[in-house]
C-alpha cells in the first residue's frame, strides 16, 4: 500500500497536506480544467532520470501535449534551448515563487496570474519550501508536484513512487492531455 | 573614549544654592571625546532608531516566507495552526511567526558572537591588562570601522571594548524579548529587528577579532600572510596529534604556547577544524588545518587525534562519544559547551593528566586556557604511544560484510540532507565494489544522519570514509592564513575603481560548509571571478573550502592569486569573527574615498554602500544561526547575500521586483529629483538553485546606480557573458540596466542595440543616488 508521507523523513508539514490523486488521469483533468496553467521546471530535471530517460524530456512532452507554458529555473533554460525548445521562459525559482504569490502579477505573457502551477525537478527540500510559501501566501493558486516523491505542501502530489510507476504516470498524463 | 566610573561623596558642601549634606553623586560612564570626527546622529542606536532605514530597504526588498511547517509551538496556547491566514491563540499570523523565527535565529547568532567576544576580551584583559592597545596593523587608521559606525566609539585599548560589549548585550536582550508571546506582532517590525540583530552582531565580531589580532599579534592587515597547510593529509601521523575544534581560540593558543615554551613545537602536531584552526594558524603558521567543521567526524574516526580539545560553536555535540570510541582523551574548555563533564579547572595538572591517560576519566572540563594547554600536551605525549592511532574506520572486508546486512529500507537516503544514494552504494559494496561509496565522499556533508537512521546499525559514514580513504589521506593544500583588516592605503588605491564600477565587484565567500553539491563549486566560483578581476574575499569554512581544490598546475586559489585587496586578489580575512573586515572595507571606502563621516552615521553610510559599492556576499553552505545574523548585518548595510540551496531553509528571502518600476527610484542628491535607476541591486537575500545561477546572479548583483558608464559597461560585460555561457542566451532584462548608450559593452554593441530597440528602451540619467531626502543638496522647485 502506498503511504503519502514525506520523502525526507524529518520533513513533517502540519495539518494541511497534499492530496494524492487516485490516478494520473486526475492530474490531467485538473490541467485541462485550469484556465492558466504553468510548468516550473527546476534544475534537477536535467540531471534526473525517469527509468533511464531524462526527466526534462517528459516535461517537454507534457508541456507540448497540454499546451502549457514552461518556465525554466536556474540555468535549466540552456538545456531546453539545446533541445530546440524556443517557447520557454527563464526565471529563478525564488523570483517565480515571489511573483506567483502576487495575485496582481500579469504572468509571462501579460495576461494575468496563473491558476495551476506544476512543479518539476527541484531538490526535494527546495521545492518543499517553495510549495510551502505558496500554500500559505498564494491562496489563489493550486499547485501540483510532478516529482516522484511526495510533496505535502503542494495541493496535489503523487505518493513516493518507484521509477517505473513514475514513468507510467508521467506518460499517462501526457497521453490524457492529448485527448 | 574610555569608561570612567565616578563616585563622589561629600559630607557637607556650602554653595551659593545652599548647603548640601551627605551629598552622593554616582556616574556610571563618562564619554570622553578624543577623536577628530564629529559625533553622528545615531550613536549606540536603540532597537528602533534605524527603523526608517530598515523600512526603506524592506519596502523594496519584500520578505517572501517559506514556512518549514504550518504550526507555531512556542507557547502552551499551542500548538497553533497558522495555515493560510489563520491566526494563533496569541493573535500572530504566519508572516509574523516566520519573521519571529528569523529574529530568534539572528538573536542566537548575535548572542553567540557577542558572548564569544565577551569571553575573549575578559580573558585577554585578565592576562594582558585593560590598557593593552588596540592595533589592527600598519596602514590601518580606522581600526574598527563597524564599531565606529554603530556606536561612535573609537576603541584604543581593551577596556574600551567593554563599553561596546555592554551595549551589545543590552541590545540582544531587548531583541530577544521581542520574540516573547504577546510582544511584536508585525512581520515588518520583526524584520527591522532582524536587521538590528545583524548590525550588532557585526560589532560583536569586530570586537572579538580586533582584540585577538591586537593581543595575539595575528597577521595585521597583511596581504602576504603566510600560506598554511590544510587537509587531512598534512598531519604527521608519527607524532602525537592534538585536535582543536571550534571558534574561540585561547585554549588552542595556550596549547601552542606550552609547546613553544617547552621546545615541543616540532614534536607534537596541533591541527584544527573550523575557526579555531583559522585563528590558531594566525597565531602560529606551524599549526595545521584539517578543514571545515563538517570534516570533524571523518577525521576523528580516522583515529589520528590523540587528544581532542573543543571550545565553542558548531562543535558536533556528541564528540565526547566519538572520542571515547577512538580512546582519545576529550577536553571541553568553554562554559558554553560543558558536555556534562566534571569541572577540573582547579585541580592539579598532574592529577588531570593521570586521570585522562589512565582512562579514569574519558573527558574533563577545564575552564582555564593555560591549564588546557599543559594538560592537552602532556596527555597527548603520554597517550599517543599507547593508542597507536586506534581508529574506528573499518577495513574493506568489514565494509563488505557489513554491507551484506543492509535491509534495503532506504532510510539512509531519506535521512541524507543531499539525498545521496547511500543504500545503492552500500548494496554495491556488498558485491565488493566500493567505488560508489567513494563517490559519495565529495557531496557528503559529514552529518552521519544516515547512520542514525540505519535500521541495521551500520556505521555508514565510516564506510564512506573508508571507501574514499586514499583521497582523504592525500588531501594536502595551501591556504593563506587570515590577514585581518583591509589597509586604509589599499582602500585609497581601489576606492575609486570600485565606486565607479571599473573593478566590477567585491565578492565575499563566507560561511559554513553545508553544500548541496560539494565544496568544489566554491573553489570554481572563486577562480572564475578572480580571473574576471573581481576582488575576492573569503572567511570561515568557505575560505578553507576554496583552498581544497587545485588547478592543473597543482595550485590552490591562494597560491594562484595575490592576497591584495585589489582586482583579482583572493584574500582570506580569517575566521567567522573576521567577517566585519569585509563590511569594514566597504565602510572605509565611504570614509576614505568619499570623505563621508562614518562616526555613528549608520544610515548615510549604508545608503552610500547600497547605491555605490558593488559588493555581494555568497554563503554557499550557510548552515548556522550565526550565518543568519552575519547575513543580516550585511543586508542592513545594503550588501546583498546569495546562499546555496540549503540556505532556502532560512525560510525567508528578501526579494526585489524588477517588474515594478516604482520600486527603483532614488533621489538625485544634486537636485532632489526622483530618478529611475533600474533594479540595482535587485535582491537583498536570495537563494540560488545551482552554481551557474549563483554566478550569473553575483555578476548582476554587483551593479549599482552610481556606476559610471565605463564601470557599468564592464559589469554588463560579465553579466551578459556569464549568462550566455551558462544559460545559452542573452539576459532578458538588459534594458533595465543600460542607462545610456555609453553603458553598452563595445564588443556587444550591435546585438544589444537591436535588443534594446525591440524592448522600446529609452535613455535615463545617472544620478548622484540616495534614498535619504536629507542628503539632497539642492531641491527642485
Amino acid at each position: 500500500m502506498k503511504r503519502a508521507e514525506s520523502w525526507q523523513t524529518a520533513e513533517i508539514p502540519g495539518p494541511k497536506k497534499a492530496l494524492t490523486p487516485k490516478t494520473p488521469e486526475t492530474i490531467a483533468l485538473f490541467i485541462k480544467r485550469a484556465k492558466r496553467p504553468l510548468i516550473v521546471a527546476g534544475s534537477e530535471c536535467i540531471k534526473l532520470e525517469v527509468n533511464g530517460e531524462r526527466y526534462i524530456d517528459y516535461i517537454i512532452k507534457i508541456a507540448k501535449t497540454g499546451n502549457i507554458p514552461v518556465v525554466a529555473t536556474a540555468h535549466t533554460v540552456k538545456s531546453f534551448l539545446e533541445k530546440g525548445i524556443r517557447e520557454i521562459f527563464s526565471m529563478s525559482a525564488m523570483e517565480v515563487a515571489d511573483r506567483l504569490r502576487d495575485p496582481e502579477w500579469k504572468g509571462f505573457d501579460g495576461k494575468g496570474q496563473y491558476d495551476l502551477v506544476l512543479f518539476a525537478g527541484m531538490k526535494y527540500y527546495f521545492e518543499w519550501l517553495i510549495l510551502s510559501g505558496l500554500k500559505h501566501f498564494a491562496p489563489h493558486l493550486k499547485t501540483v508536484s510532478l516529482d516522484k516523491y511526495y510533496q505535502p505542501h503542494a495541493s496535489w502530489s503523487f505518493p513516493n513512487l518507484p521509477d517505473k510507476e513514475w514513468r507510467e504516470t508521467l506518460l499517462k498524463i501526457a497521453e490524457k492531455l492529448k485527448t | 573614549m574610555s569608561r570612567k566610573e565616578l563616585y563622589l561623596k561629600v559630607k557637607e558642601a556650602a554653595t551659593k544654592l545652599g548647603v548640601f549634606k551627605d551629598l552622593e553623586i554616582a556616574i556610571d560612564r563618562i564619554l570622553v571625546e578624543e577623536y577628530e570626527e564629529p559625533m553622528g546622529p545615531t550613536p549606540f542606536p536603540s532597537i528602533t532608531e534605524l527603523r526608517n532605514w530598515d523600512f526603506k530597504l524592506l519596502n523594496r526588498y519584500r520578505p517572501f516566507y517559506m514556512p518549514f511547517c504550518d504550526l507555531c509551538c512556542l507557547c502552551t496556547f499551542g500548538k497553533c495552526d497558522l495555515t493560510q491566514g489563520k491566526r494563533g491563540a496569541c493573535g500572530l499570523d504566519m508572516a509574523a511567526q516566520q519573521s519571529r523565527i528569523v529574529l530568534l535565529a539572528c538573536c542566537i547568532g548575535a548572542a553567540t558572537h557577542i558572548g564569544h567576544a565577551r569571553h575573549l576580551v575578559e580573558h585577554l584583559i585578565e592576562r594582558y591588562g585593560r590598557d593593552h592597545p588596540i592595533d589592527a596593523g600598519e596602514g590601518v587608521d580606522i581600526e574598527a570601522p563597524v564599531t565606529r559606525l554603530v556606536t561612535g566609539i573609537r576603541p584604543r585599548t581593551l577596556k574600551d571594548l567593554e563599553i561596546v560589549l555592554d551595549y551589545l548585550e543590552n541590545q540582544v536582550t531587548h531583541l530577544l524579548s521581542c520574540t516573547h508571546t504577546g510582544q511584536e506582532g508585525s512581520s515588518i517590525d520583526f524584520e527591522s529587528k532582524v536587521l538590528h540583530a545583524g548590525m550588532i552582531d557585526q560589532v560583536g565580531m569586530e570586537i572579538a577579532d580586533i582584540a585577538q589580532i591586537s593581543v595575539y599579534n595575528f597577521p595585521k592587515a597583511d596581504p602576504n600572510a603566510p600560506l598554511v597547510e590544510l587537509g587531512a593529509g598534512v598531519v604527521d601521523k608519527s607524532k602525537p596529534v592534538i585536535l582543536v575544534i571550534g571558534h574561540n581560540v585561547p585554549p588552542a593558543v595556550e596549547i601552542a604556547n606550552y609547546l613553544m615554551n617547552n621546545d615541543l613545537m616540532g614534536e607534537v602536531e596541533v591541527a584544527g577544524l573550523c575557526c579555531t584552526a583559522h585563528d590558531l594558524t594566525r597565531y602560529t603558521p606551524k599549526a595545521k588545518i584539517i578543514g571545515p567543521i563538517s570534516w570533524q567526524l571523518r577525521f576523528i574516526r580516522s583515529g589520528l587525534p590523540d587528544v581532542i580539545v573543543v571550545d565553542e560553536q558548531c562543535v558536533r555535540t556528541n564528540l565526547i562519544f566519538e572520542a571515547k570510541k577512538i580512546k582519545a582523551p576529550f577536553i571541553a574548555t568553554s562554559e558554553k559547551n560543558c558536555q556534562g563533564l566534571r569541572d577540573r579547572s582547579r585541580d592539579p595538572v598532574d592529577e588531570i593528566v593521570a586521570d585522562l591517560v589512565n582512562g579514569r576519566e574519558t573527558g574533563v572540563l577545564i575552564l582555564n586556557p593555560e591549564k588546557v594547554g599543559e594538560v592537552a600536551v602532556r596527555a597527548a605525549l603520554k597517550v599517543a604511544p599507547r593508542r597507536a592511532k586506534f581508529k574506528v574506520i573499518p577495513d574493506v572486508k568489514d565494509v563488505i560484510e557489513g554491507a551484506k546486512k543492509c535491509r534495503k529500507c532506504r532510510e539512509c537516503i531519506r535521512a541524507c540532507p543531499n539525498n545521496l544514494p547511500v543504500m545503492q552504494a552500500v548494496n554495491e559494496a556488498a558485491n565488493g565494489n566500493l567505488a560508489p561509496l567513494a563517490q559519495l565522499y565529495e557531496n557528503c556533508i559529514g552529518c552521519a544522519r544516515c547512520e542514525s537512521a540505519c535500521q541495521a546499525d551500520l556505521p555508514l559514514h565510516s564506510y564512506i570514509v573508508k571507501a574514499a580513504e586514499k583521497r582523504f589521506k592525500e588531501e594536502k593544500f595551501k591556504m593563506r592564513s587570515g590577514r585581518g583588516a583591509v589597509k586604509d592605503t589599499e582602500i585609497r588605491t581601489v576606492g575609486q575603481p570600485i565606486v565607479f564600477g571599473e573593478i566590477p565587484g567585491v565578492i565575499a565567500f563566507v560561511g559554513c560548509a553545508n553544500y548541496a553539491n560539494g565544496g568544489k563549486e566554491v573553489a570554481e566560483m572563486v577562480d572564475e571571478f578572480a580571473k574576471r578581476r573581481y576582488i575576492i574575499v573569503t572567511s570561515g569554512c568557505a575560505a578553507m573550502t576554496a583552498a581544497m581544490y587545485k588547478d592543473e598546475e597543482g595550485k590552490t586559489v591562494y597560491e594562484k592569486y595575490s592576497g591584495d585587496f585589489d582586482a583579482s586578489g583572493v584574500l582570506n580575512v580569517g575566521s567567522c569573527v573576521s567577517n566585519p573586515h569585509i563590511a569594514g572595507a566597504a565602510i572605509k571606502i565611504a570614509r576614505i574615498f568619499a570623505k563621508r563621516n562614518l562616526r555613528a552615521n549608520y544610515e548615510e553610510i549604508a545608503d552610500y554602500i547600497l547605491n555605490r559599492i558593488g559588493a555581494v556576499g555568497v554563503a554557499w553552505g550557510a548552515m548556522s544561526q550565526k550565518a543568519a545574523s552575519i547575513a543580516s548585518g550585511f543586508w542592513r548595510l545594503g550588501v546583498p547575500v546569495i546562499v546555496g540551496p540549503h540556505g532556502s531553509k532560512y525560510r525567508r528571502m528578501l526579494l526585489g521586483r524588477k517588474d515594478k518600476p516604482e520600486d527603483w527610484y532614488v533621489y538625485n542628491a544634486r537636485t532632489g529629483e526622483k530618478v529611475y535607476v533600474g533594479p540595482a541591486p535587485e535582491h537583498l537575500f536570495y537563494v540560488a538553485e545551482t552554481k551557474e545561477e549563483a554566478m550569473v546572479e553575483i555578476a548582476k548583483l554587483c551593479m549599482r546606480p552610481n556606476d559610471t558608464t565605463k564601470g557599468r559597461a564592464i559589469k554588463l560585460t560579465h553579466y551578459i557573458d556569464l549568462h550566455k555561457k551558462l544559460y545559452g542566451s542573452i539576459p532578458d532584462d538588459i534594458h533595465l540596466f543600460v542607462r545610456t548608450k555609453a553603458d553598452i559593452p563595445l564588443t556587444m554593441k550591435d546585438e544589444i542595440l537591436a535588443y534594446l530597440k525591440e524592448k522600446g528602451w529609452k535613455e535615463t540619467m545617472i544620478p548622484d543616488p540616495t534614498l535619504l531626502p536629507r542628503l539632497i543638496r539642492e531641491k527642485v522647485e
